[in-house]
């Protein structure tokens, strides 16, 4: 027990005295948590002022005169690569990752504090810049947040000549952040869980946070290479994803390299990085359905093992992303094999989710009404991932509106739906204060019913064969009145859900200053980080001892036991479940 | 309680939007049956889940609102391997139709007939290799004004190619192609939907499908893989025609031979 007496002594904590230290240079991993996620937040909102400008175009064709293509390129770029890497990545790890970590496992905060700290100032550095391409001469690239070469460095794509150098500069710098917090998350994890806290016991949000931080620690150096490859080739002219070509009627000096090249290294990090975004959510709503059903999470081994075996299924099921990239057709069946096989895993954890529910006594707080909504947008998105990961049914779809909707239902909609459903739950932790019911119910109706409208009639479009990232359709006869008219109706909708975000920011803002005082643990929950001597917790997390934990962090509406939930670090009282942990 | 009544209303509207709204796919007008097949299979799969889930978690919802207490039971071995077992199942449903149709995807007929397809930013060009029936060899270092397709002058196998250049192009109804795709600067796609099948382009590699056209009738190609600014615009046509008149319009075309020629004088004159 050598660890436990040096991490209870506080006086080994800097504890920081101006007011600089304790919010701008802070090394404290809850005031992190809240610069990434305030910094995570604002860039999606940027993401999103972005998708609505470039909906109107598709709805209402030149309804907006400064739409030239160029722009609507430019933004439906900068729209995915800010939501997938900037705003998801970022908020789940860098902001839920830091918060929860060292309170939900008893430590003090997380092992390199340091290092923390600088992880979040190189991702504001990589936002920075990000955000600078806007700025500079011929804007940001346009060549699609995929950014596929040759196009994305030659002049037929717009923001070829900085915006593309900047975009990846962003990445590089990003991907060095995530690193430095991502070590943190998993040694973290590994080496200060409190007294008691076994794997085993973890919260299922830790463990999803955990696993999702693995995979992105492995994941992420591909698209850092491939960065730094297509850096090479823009600026130096070497070929490493450049063959020889004729651009715009010229000769280009490149010779011998292959595009497919670069699309194998992104999805090597692209599809591990869906499970960066979706295991967060995965567990995080685990936890919000246990909570609020008042009941343990059915199935916890099996969820844990679930999401183990997600993270190392999501490392050979990249070229499913890439069936008609012309590649080696005969990949076509190994890849299709092993991404439906991950379905069965993932198939478990909605069964879980909803066996969770099963028998409960099922609170409709606002984090439960986003819980289960994520459940139904979630179903509706993994099964259409059936289609596009079976080989042969994804020819026909691939590139069309068809796999816009669908991911955009399953790492768009269903990690939003939890990252507010999170954000509800623990905001009376992070600040003290509760928010207004009403308006959190209003934002979830909206949000909810919205994505949905907007996202399940654009499967439809892609079965027409309507390709994705056309400017305009134009005449043809591919594309009906009705599908115009459709593709208007989707756009008002997501003009509304754009418009009705307006409600969180409202109720997040105002609440923090003039809502009532927050209880402790309002929502009356087992796991560690609402036992917390204070609320907010202090630096530090505990006060003078470190809790020891003595059970699971499910014991909810256990037999015999006079309350309905039984804090992990409440001693062993002959109540505890069934089986060992 | 409400959020149990939103999620059935919006299950059953799906399965509604599904049965009755106007969009759905496009006509097909190839050989790839087994295509739609196992997306059919896929939706009779996948809707049936659909259903069933969302319905027992309806059920469950408003089953189980706000009570004395959950009733506490931490997991149900036996529940959980009999779900993990069908699910199994159902996925194995889904990948046999899935890949019975990849193996003919992949299985390209002998006796199919080759046609390229040249993509540019943000244009369509076409080659068919002529009586000797081969595609004549060729490199980007050809590429210029009078050579555009980059064929090589020096092979003999290229001389009786006839180049389509221009972004409209006939086959014939009822025989296999073998579509040979390249690009000459980006990545660009040949997608008629219609047609079911379709491959990237890829600069600096052949990349190839094959399908047979069932339907007399004109189509249009999209380019769906992103490649600059004209993406949107880089459309072409295809006609699927009788063999007659296949023939004759393919007699009227140019050669890669005479073209040269033609090109020489022009030099000649010029010079």
């Amino acid at each position: 027990m050598a660890y436990a007496t040096l991490a209870d002594d506080l006086r080994e904590f800097h504890h920081p005295k101006t007011w600089v230290g304790k919010y701008v240079w802070s090394q404290d991993h809850k005031v992190i948590a809240v610069q990434y996620m305030a910094t995570a937040i604002g860039t999606g909102l940027i993401a999103l002022v972005l998708s609505d400008l470039f909906r109107l175009q598709i709805g209402f064709p030149g309804s907006l005169s400064f739409m030239t293509p160029e722009r609507y390129y430019q933004f439906i770029t900068m729209h995915g690569m800010i939501m997938v890497i900037y705003l998801l990545t970022a908020l789940f790890l860098g902001g839920f990752g830091n918060y929860l970590i060292p309170l939900m496992l008893g430590a003090r905060d997380m092992v390199f504090p340091f290092v923390n700290m600088m992880s979040y100032w190189f991702f504001l550095l990589a936002v920075l810049v990000l955000v600078a391409s806007f700025f500079v001469p011929g804007g940001p690239t346009g060549a699609g947040w995929t950014l596929y070469p040759p196009q994305a460095i030659l002049p037929g794509a717009p923001g070829r000549d900085l915006g593309i150098i900047l975009m990846l500069a962003s990445l590089a710098i990003f991907i060095i952040a995530f690193t430095m917090g991502g070590l943190n998350y998993v040694v973290t994890v590994l080496q200060a869980r409190t007294r008691g806290m076994t794997l085993m016991r973890m919260p299922l949000s830790i463990w999803g946070i955990f696993v999702a931080t693995i995979l992105a620690l492995l994941a992420f150096p591909a698209l850092f290479v491939a960065a730094v490859m297509m850096m090479l080739d823009r600026i130096l002219g070497t070929s490493f994803f450049m063959p020889a070509l004729v651009s715009m009627g010229q000769q280009l000096g490149y010779n011998g390299g292959s595009p497919i090249l670069f699309q194998h290294l992104f999805w090597f990090f692209g599809h591990p990085e869906v499970y960066i975004v979706a295991l967060p959510a995965f567990g995080i709503v685990s936890d919000l359905l246990s909570v609020h059903a008042r009941k343990n999470i059915f199935g916890y081994r099996m969820m844990v093992w679930a999401i183990v075996i997600i993270g190392g299924l999501s490392f050979i099921v990249w070229a499913h992303h890439m069936y008609v990239s012309g590649m080696n057709p005969y990949f076509g069946f190994f890849f299709a094999t092993s991404t439906l096989i991950i379905a069965v895993p993932t198939a478990i954890k909605v069964y879980n989710w909803v066996l969770t529910l099963w028998k409960g006594s099922i609170h409709f707080t606002v984090p439960m009404l986003f819980a289960i909504g994520f459940i139904f947008t979630f179903i509706n998105g993994g099964l259409t991932g059936l289609f596009l990961g079976n080989v042969s049914v994804d020819v026909p779809l691939s590139g069309t509106y068809f796999v816009v909707a669908h991911f955009h239902m399953v790492m768009g909609v269903s990690p939003i739906l939890v990252v507010f459903g999170a954000l509800y739950h623990w905001y009376p932790k992070i600040t003290g204060k509760m928010w207004n019911e009403t308006l959190g119910k209003l934002h979830f109706w909206l949000t909810f019913v919205g994505t949905y409208l907007i996202y399940f009639p654009m499967h439809y479009l892609g079965f027409l064969g309507m390709p994705r990232r056309y400017y305009e359709y134009g005449q043809s006869a591919l594309v009906p009145h009705s599908a115009h008219m459709l593709n208007a109706f989707i756009t008002v909708v997501a003009l509304a859900v754009g418009v009705s975000q307006l409600i969180f920011f409202y109720n997040m803002i105002w609440s923090y200053f003039y809502g009532p005082k927050a209880e402790s643990n309002p929502w009356r929950a087992a796991s560690l980080e609402w036992q917390t001597p204070e609320t907010p917790p202090a630096h530090g997390n505990w006060g003078p001892k470190l809790p020891t934990v003595y059970r699971w962090a499910y014991d909810y509406s256990v037999p015999g036991a006079p309350d309905d939930f039984i804090p992990q670090n409440v001693p062993a009282d002959g109540l505890s479940r069934h089986h060992q942990t | 309680m409400w959020i149990g009544i939103v999620v059935f209303v919006l299950m059953v509207g799906s399965v509604l939007f599904h049965l009755f709204s106007p969009w759905y796919l496009t006509p097909i007008a190839s050989n790839w049956t087994s295509i739609d097949n196992a997306i059919n299979v896929s939706f009779w799969v996948t809707g049936a889940v659909f259903i069933a889930i969302n319905s027992f978690l309806v059920y469950v919802v408003i089953k189980y609102r706000k009570r004395s207490r959950a009733h506490y039971e931490p997991e149900n071995a036996k529940l959980e391997k009999q779900l993990t077992l069908w699910t199994s199942v159902g996925i194995a449903l889904l990948l046999t139709p899935g890949l019975y149709a990849w193996a003919q995807f992949v299985n390209i007929p002998a006796d199919a007939s080759v046609v390229e397809a040249i993509g540019q930013q943000w244009q369509w060009s076409f080659r068919f290799p002529g009586k000797d029936r081969v595609l004549g060899t060729v490199d980007v270092k050809y590429i210029s004004d009078n050579n555009p397709m980059g064929v090589n002058p020096d092979d003999p196998y290229g001389r009786d190619d006839v180049l389509i250049e221009d972004s409209t192009v006939h086959i014939p109804v009822g025989k296999p192609i073998k579509l040979v795709l390249r690009s000459k600067d980006v990545l660009h796609d040949f997608f008629v939907p219609q047609f079911r099948a379709r491959m990237n382009l890829v600069p600096g590699s052949v990349t190839y499908f094959w399908f047979t056209p069932t339907k007399i009738g004109e189509y249009e190609i999209l380019c769906a893989q992103l490649c600059g600014v004209g993406h949107y615009v880089m459309r072409g046509t295809v006609i699927v025609d009788d063999q007659g008149t296949f023939d004759a319009w393919l007699n009227k075309q140019r050669t890669f031979a005479p073209a040269r020629a033609g090109a020489h004088e022009l030099v000649k004159t010029r010079g």
